[in-house]
Parts: structure tokens; C-alpha cells; sequence
């Protein structure tokens, strides 16, 4: 193992910081939701994989990858306000029903998406100025990867100004803070609900375009994604923007080095972090969740 | 439910080879499977108030080690079954310590991910899953030397594992133990106060759901002899709750509804509808929104109102 | 030097803070065997913290809390259960599904190493709830014994509560706002009940009712922002300047 020369390495860690992006936008939303309105959204890996179906056909339509970055995340986060308007918020109180709504709608999605765009694997293809590779002493690294870590970096920042520097963030810190003293506050919680669950699903649909020519996109997308969500929010707290960004590197990295280092056992090593975490520190994590 | 009405449906359920074809048995084979599954799940969602999304694993885990044990070592059944259950236990016992770190939706997340660990590893860990062609090739058990290949006696030998593992769980819910389970479902910290070990109350029933979920793993090999990487993944685990939820937690006669109603769903739809999982996918929705109580308990109501107005 | 008697609860330095905030502040008080203890002081005195901390439903920043001489600041909720511990709540948290009987075999359970059974029936435990419905006799409840308790009263329901304490044999009773929302008769019945318990356990509760309390309480305690200002005897209690204070404001 570690006779592996350093551009090794050097193109793992790239490859890992790109899956961790990838990570971050999948996760972020999926935390923001969990934290403010206490929903294990298990449709989430669903919207991802609908983002880059959706993505798909706009670049197969001709657009540019922008467009299609805009139009998934956009479609997605309609379908995710429209969801959560008509089906979660009848289910009101009752966390649990909500949940397994979440599931049943993410079963709608997944097999409906199998019938539109057909079972077979397909492979997004990257906008044409970042194909190729940089080149840093001999190593040679993939442009878009690259892109991929700053666009998620880009986002990143993007919501540490919404949640720190806007009212509409302040809202909803407050609300994952202490949601009885926010409505006592008069803070608008249905219309809250909506916008994280519309901001959630958005960030979901532009993150599974963004990875569609990373990771392609094929059915079963949706059911390898969610389990990397759940560890990540495990990992680095519900409702917690920084814990998201650091646990989706964090995992990235393992997921990477363990694919190509131990790839029989590479799914196990993935959820050690989160074993551990849950025996050293579970109350702070689940402490108001559970009963 | 009691005594009467568990022999009524013993007999009955006896008498069905005698007016049934080959598929029929075989369908209400599959039920009982099902039905023991569900009970299993039950235990913990039901009676302990812990929804898990997870619970495939210790089914599939079950049916793996049985295939694994006949294809590696060429083992019977005799020695391969208490030994798949004892090592399904063993892993239940494991994973309870950390799944029950949590509860609520804190317990299903983990769960969850718990059960995708194990889907992932019986489709990559290929020199001992073989991956996703499964594991084929296996066999039925032959007790007391009788053949189990055709579909009566197959039939007959599930009836009576399904009887016993049914007035087991039935013995468990109705025990001091089942009354204590039922009250840390109801006021976890009334239960803390009065002495009782909540934690260990749930682990126990951890344990005990893992291995009757194991049973009926047992059975679904033996009736497949076939064994597949999918009977581990989350729309087999949300199935299995789909069963307990639609037929009601409440009762012990819930999911056993619950899994008829799956089961000869799942074979009539199929054979029309090509998108089973989407189907599914409504069927939650809908039961969810309109019938969170589940079917039997619904079908009480209906017969309580018909009743009355009858009278 | 002579150590003295054992006492009931013993609580020495014992601080909680939540984010901050501290809820008790550096709290110490000692209770005898048999005493009687009330609990006083405005709303967000600190009161049910305290009560949540000596119970272990709350782990205290710091501090010790000894039960009849023993160490339990580290122990779970249930394990002080076990040491002779019993408490009521202050909202109703009983098993509204089940009759009153079953209500009581639950709390008798607790401490019973039947409560690992798992095989056999506990309908057929006639003797689980032959005592139960003792227990329940003792509040005056017998008659409803087979009840749902959703089919009881509200003053019917603390005495439930009440009839669940005792069935736990306590040495030490933590009683959280018993005579909560209770009309003017029904507080007379339960009063009457607090009466009864018998010396060889020791009582400590937290009430609002002045009245009723006062009556009931030797030993007085009044907490304000987690800290004890005032201790002593009813009298004492009464008649301190800091007590007028507190609740008329400063």
C-alpha cells in the first residue's frame, strides 16, 4: 500500500475533495431540513439522482451545463415545495409518518425516473472548457474535478452569508435553535418550512448535475447516495452548515481511499466514522430527537 | 388474539392445500414468510416503538450464512440453520449496541445506514456473496428424512415453523416483559422512574426481533434456494414495515394481515403493472396519509360503525 | 466526633447551567429520615431542575447527591429507582390506554425481577393484581380499579399518580406539583392522602398551593434562581424578610 508513488495520492485527494464537494451539496440541505423541521428527508437521495436526470436532458436538449445546473436545481426544488406544501405538511406533528412519506415518494421517484430515462447508466458530459487536465509537476489532474471543489466551495460560502448575514438565515438558525421560541417570536414557520425544504431539494438537484459526470447517473443513484447523507449528518450534526462541510471531506476522503485501497470492504469502512462517533458522542446528536 | 382464534386459523390455513393448486400454495408459503418477517418487525415497531428501516439485514443475513455454510463447507442444514441464527443474533446484539444509542428518528437513520452497510457488502464483498449473481445452487432441508421440494409439503413444514414462531412472539408480547416493552413505547421516562432499565428493555427486544427475522430468512432461502443481494436492500426493509404499518402495529394480527396484503399484491400487480416500486411507493403514501392506524384497525371501525347501525 | 443519623438526601454543591443559564446554582440542603421537605419559590426558581437532578432524569455539572449515605450523582434514573427512590410528575404521564390496575402492576413491576419474564402470560399474575388493586384501595381507587385511565378524572389521575409512588415501596418520595390544577375537594382528598404516608418515608415536594403546602411541610425550602435563600422551619420560613422579598419582588 504504500508503495504507491505520490501523484497517487496526490489525484486521490483531488478525487476525494470532489466527492466531498458533491457531499457538501447533498448534505447541506438535507441537514438544514433535519435541523429546522425535524424530517429525515429519505427522498433526498432521490432528488439528487432526479437533478442529474433532469440535467441530463437539458444538455442532451443543447443547452450549456449552467442552464442545466439552473433548470434541475430549479425543477427540483418546485417538485420539493410542491411535496412539501401538499404531503408533509398534512402529516404536521407526527414526525415519523412524515418520514416514511419521505420514503414512499422517494420509491415514485426512483422507479418513475427508471421508466423516463430507462435503466441504463449515463454519463453526464462535462462542459467542454473544463475537459482535459491541468498539469502540476507531471501530475496530471482532471479540470473538472477541480471545478467541482470550487463550485461546492462557492457554495459553501453562499449559505454561510444566507444563514450569518441575512434574516431570512437568522430565522432559521433560530428555528433549528429553539423552534418554540421562534414561533413565540413570531417567525412565519410554514413559510419557513417551505423556503428550507425548496432550498434543500434546489441544493439536492444542482449537486446531482454537478456530479453527473463524476459519478453518472443510473438507477440506484438515489439509494447509494442517501446512506453517505445520513453518515455525514451523523458525523457532523443535524442542522449544522460547518459540521456538513466537514464531514462530507471527511468522508469523501475514506469512500476514495478505501474504494481503491480495500475495495472489497470499502462500504464497511465508510460507516466506522459513524459508528464511532455514535459510541464516543450520540447525545448531542439525537439528544432532541429522540424519545 | 386469542387462543380460539389462533387454532381457527391453524386449521384453516391447513385446509388450504385441499382446495388450492400448486401456486396457491405457494403464495400462501410466501405469506407465511412474510408474515413472520413482520411479526418480527413488529416486536420492535409495534410493541417497542422503534421504527426501523433496517431490518432486511437480519433476514438476509440469515439466508446468506445458510446458502454460504452448504456451498462453502458442504454443510447440512441440521448444523447450518442454528448456526445461521446464531450468527444473525450475534450481529443483532452488535448492531443493537449501536443503533440503540439513538431513538426515534435518530434509531431509523441509523438502522437505515446499518442495513445499507450490509446491502453494500453482499454486492462487493463478491468471494464470499459472489456478489450480484447470489447464491444459487441450495437446497432444502430434509427433516426426518422427508423431501421438500414440492410445494405441499414445503408448504406444510413452513405452517408449522410459522405456528411456532407466531405463539412465541405471541408469548413474548403478552409476557411481563411485552407489558414492560409496551410502556417504554408509551412513557420512556415514567418507565426510568419506576425502575425499569429502559435501555435494556429494547436492546433485548433488539435481539429477539433479529432472530425471528432470521427465522423467516431461513425459510426464504429455503424456498428460493436462491439467494440475492436485493432481499437485502431498503425496498425490501420498507416492505416489511409497509406490512406492519398497513395491517396495524397494535395487534399481533396486524402484520400478518399486513403481509398478505403485500405479498399477493406484489404477485397480482406484477404480473400488470411492471413498476412494483412505484406502486409501493403509494400504497405508503396513501396508507400514511389517510390510514395511519393501518388496516385492521381500520376494518374494526368500519364493522363497529356497520355494526351499530345495524342495531 | 460522632457522624450522626444517615440522612434521607443529601445534597452537597450541586450545579446544573444550560448554555449558560445557570438552573441551579451551587445548591446544598440535607434531609432527614422521615421528614417532611417542601419546595418553594417563584416560577423558574429551579425547582423541577432540582428535582430532575436528585431523580437523575438531569446530570448535574457538579455536586454530589447521597441517598441515605450512598453516592448516586453517577447512576441512571432507574437505578435510583432501585435504591428506594420514587417520584410523581408534574404533567400526567401514565399509560392512558391501560386500566388503573395495570397502571399500578407496571410500577410494582420496577422493582420485581418478574419484569424479565418474557414467556409467560401476566394476565395469569392474579397475584401482580391482587396487589395492585391494594395499592389502589389505599387512594380510594378501588372501585375503578379495571378502568381505562383515560376514562378517569383529572383528580382521580394525580391520585394514580400518587398510588404508582407508593406501589415502588419508596424510602424517599419526590412529589412534583401534586395537587396541580386540582379543584378545592379534590385537593382535600389528596391532602388527606399526604398525611397518611407513613414515617418511614421521607417526603420531599415542590408546591405552589401555599395553603396546603404550609400545612403539610416542617422543613421549608426556598430556592429563587437556583440558589437556596432561605432554609428552616415553617415559621422561620414565613416570617424571614428574604422570603418577602423574593416573592414580592426585590
Amino acid at each position: 500500500m504504500f508503495d504507491k508513488p505520490l501523484a497517487f495520492w496526490l489525484i486521490q485527494s483531488l478525487n476525494s475533495l470532489s466527492l466531498g464537494g458533491l457531499l457538501f451539496l447533498l448534505s447541506a440541505g438535507f441537514s438544514l431540513i433535519f435541523g429546522l423541521m425535524r424530517i429525515a428527508n429519505l427522498s433526498h437521495g432521490a432528488y439528487f439522482m432526479l437533478g442529474a436526470y433532469i440535467g441530463l436532458s437539458v444538455l442532451r436538449a443543447g443547452y450549456s451545463f449552467g442552464v442545466a445546473m439552473v433548470v434541475a436545481g430549479l425543477a427540483v426544488a418546485l417538485m420539493g415545495g410542491l411535496i412539501e406544501r401538499f404531503v408533509i405538511r398534512r402529516l404536521a406533528g407526527n414526525p415519523l409518518a412524515q418520514v416514511l412519506a419521505t420514503l414512499g415518494i422517494a420509491f415514485i421517484i426512483a422507479d418513475g425516473s427508471l421508466l423516463v430515462w430507462t435503466g441504463d447508466p449515463q454519463q453526464l458530459p462535462s462542459p467542454e472548457f473544463l475537459q482535459g487536465v491541468f498539469r502540476l509537476e507531471g501530475v496530471a489532474f482532471p479540470k473538472y474535478r477541480v471545478a467541482v471543489v470550487g463550485v461546492a466551495i462557492v457554495f459553501a460560502i453562499g449559505l454561510w452569508l444566507l444563514l450569518e448575514k441575512t434574516r431570512i438565515g437568522a430565522m432559521i438558525r433560530a428555528g433549528v435553535d429553539d423552534m418554540e421560541m421562534a414561533r413565540g417570536v413570531g417567525i412565519p414557520v410554514s413559510a419557513l418550512f417551505t423556503m428550507v425544504f425548496c432550498l434543500g431539494s434546489f441544493l439536492a438537484g444542482v449537486g446531482g448535475v454537478l456530479g453527473g459526470p463524476i459519478l453518472s447517473v443510473y438507477p440506484g443513484l438515489d439509494t447509494d447516495m442517501l446512506p453517505l447523507a445520513l453518515v455525514v449528518v451523523i458525523l457532523g450534526g443535524v442542522g449544522s452548515l460547518g459540521g456538513a462541510f466537514v464531514g462530507s471531506f471527511i468522508i469523501g476522503f475514506i469512500y476514495t481511499f478505501g474504494q481503491t485501497l480495500f475495495p472489497d470492504l470499502a462500504y464497511m469502512i465508510l460507516f466506522l466514522p459513524m459508528i464511532i462517533v455514535l459510541a464516543i458522542r450520540p447525545r448531542g446528536l439525537f439528544g432532541r430527537i429522540g424519545a | 388474539m386469542n387462543r380460539t382464534a389462533l387454532i381457527v386459523c391453524a386449521v384453516l390455513a391447513a385446509l388450504i392445500p385441499l382446495v388450492a393448486g400448486d401456486y396457491y400454495i405457494n403464495l400462501s408459503s410466501q405469506i407465511l414468510i412474510a408474515a413472520v418477517f413482520a411479526l418480527s418487525l413488529n416486536l420492535l415497531v409495534g410493541y417497542g416503538g422503534l421504527t426501523s428501516l433496517g431490518h432486511a439485514a437480519y433476514m438476509g443475513v440469515s439466508a446468506y450464512l445458510s446458502g454460504w455454510l452448504f456451498l462453502k463447507f458442504g454443510m447440512g442444514h441440521m448444523l447450518s440453520a442454528p448456526l445461521a441464527l446464531l450468527g444473525t443474533t450475534l450481529m443483532a446484539a452488535l448492531f443493537g449496541l449501536v443503533a440503540l444509542r439513538a431513538s426515534g428518528i435518530g434509531f431509523l437513520m441509523i438502522t437505515l445506514a446499518l442495513g445499507q452497510v450490509l446491502w453494500g457488502l453482499a454486492f462487493r464483498w463478491v468471494t464470499v456473496t459472489n456478489g450480484d449473481n447470489g447464491l444459487s445452487g441450495l437446497t432444502r432441508p430434509m427433516p426426518f428424512g422427508i423431501d421438500l421440494t414440492g410445494a405441499l409439503p414445503f408448504y406444510y413444514f413452513t405452517l408449522i415453523i410459522s405456528i411456532i414462531s407466531i405463539v412465541c412472539i405471541a408469548a413474548f408480547a403478552y409476557s411481563a416483559f411485552g407489558a414492560v416493552l409496551r410502556g417504554t413505547r408509551d412513557q420512556p421516562r415514567r418507565m426510568l422512574a419506576l425502575g425499569h432499565n429502559v435501555w435494556m428493555v429494547r436492546y433485548v427486544t433488539f435481539i429477539t426481533a433479529g432472530f425471528w427475522s432470521a427465522v423467516s430468512g431461513l425459510l426464504y432461502v429455503y424456498y428460493h434456494k436462491f439467494i440475492h443481494p436485493a432481499a437485502l436492500a431498503l425496498t425490501n426493509s420498507a416492505e416489511v414495515l409497509l406490512m406492519v404499518i398497513a395491517g396495524g402495529t397494535g395487534t399481533l394480527i396486524g402484520p400478518v394481515v399486513g403481509a398478505a396484503v403485500v405479498v399477493l399484491l406484489k404477485n397480482y400487480v406484477s404480473a400488470y403493472v411492471e413498476r412494483w416500486t412505484m406502486l409501493l411507493g403509494f400504497v405508503f403514501l396513501l396508507i400514511v396519509l389517510f390510514m395511519p392506524d393501518g388496516l385492521v384497525p381500520g376494518v374494526k371501525r368500519l364493522w363497529m360503525r356497520f355494526a351499530r347501525r345495524r342495531a | 466526633m460522632n457522624p450522626g443519623p444517615v440522612m434521607a438526601l443529601e445534597v452537597r454543591n450541586l450545579s446544573k447551567s444550560f448554555g449558560g443559564l445557570p438552573a441551579t446554582n451551587d445548591v446544598s440542603l440535607a434531609i432527614a429520615a422521615g421528614e417532611r421537605r417542601l419546595i418553594i419559590g417563584p416560577n423558574g426558581a429551579g425547582k423541577t431542575t432540582l428535582f430532575n437532578l436528585i431523580t437523575g432524569d438531569l446530570r448535574g455539572d457538579k455536586g454530589s447527591i447521597k441517598i441515605f449515605g450512598e453516592e448516586v450523582a453517577r447512576l441512571r434514573t432507574d437505578q435510583r429507582a432501585q435504591r428506594g427512590l420514587a417520584r410523581t410528575f408534574q404533567i400526567i404521564t401514565l399509560f392512558p390506554r391501560d386500566t388503573l390496575a395495570h397502571n399500578v402492576v407496571l410500577a410494582m413491576l420496577g422493582l420485581s425481577p418478574a419484569r424479565w419474564d418474557a414467556l409467560r402470560p401476566l394476565a395469569r399474575r392474579r397475584d401482580l393484581y391482587e396487589k395492585a388493586r391494594e395499592v389502589l384501595a389505599r387512594v380510594g381507587l378501588e372501585a375503578v380499579a379495571e378502568r381505562p385511565l383515560s376514562q378517569i378524572s383529572y383528580g382521580e389521575k394525580r391520585r394514580v399518580e400518587i398510588a404508582m409512588a407508593l406501589a415502588q415501596n419508596p424510602k424517599l418520595l419526590l412529589l412534583d406539583e401534586p395537587l396541580a390544577g386540582l379543584s378545592h375537594e379534590e385537593r382535600q382528598g389528596v391532602q388527606a392522602l399526604l398525611a397518611a404516608i407513613p414515617r418511614d418515608i421521607t417526603v420531599v415536594m415542590i408546591e405552589h398551593d401555599m395553603d396546603t403546602a404550609l400545612s403539610f411541610a416542617e422543613q421549608i425550602t426556598l430556592l429563587h434562581y437556583g440558589k437556596v435563600i432561605v432554609e428552616g422551619t415553617r415559621a422561620e420560613v414565613v416570617a424571614h424578610p428574604r422570603t418577602r422579598e423574593v416573592y414580592l419582588g426585590a
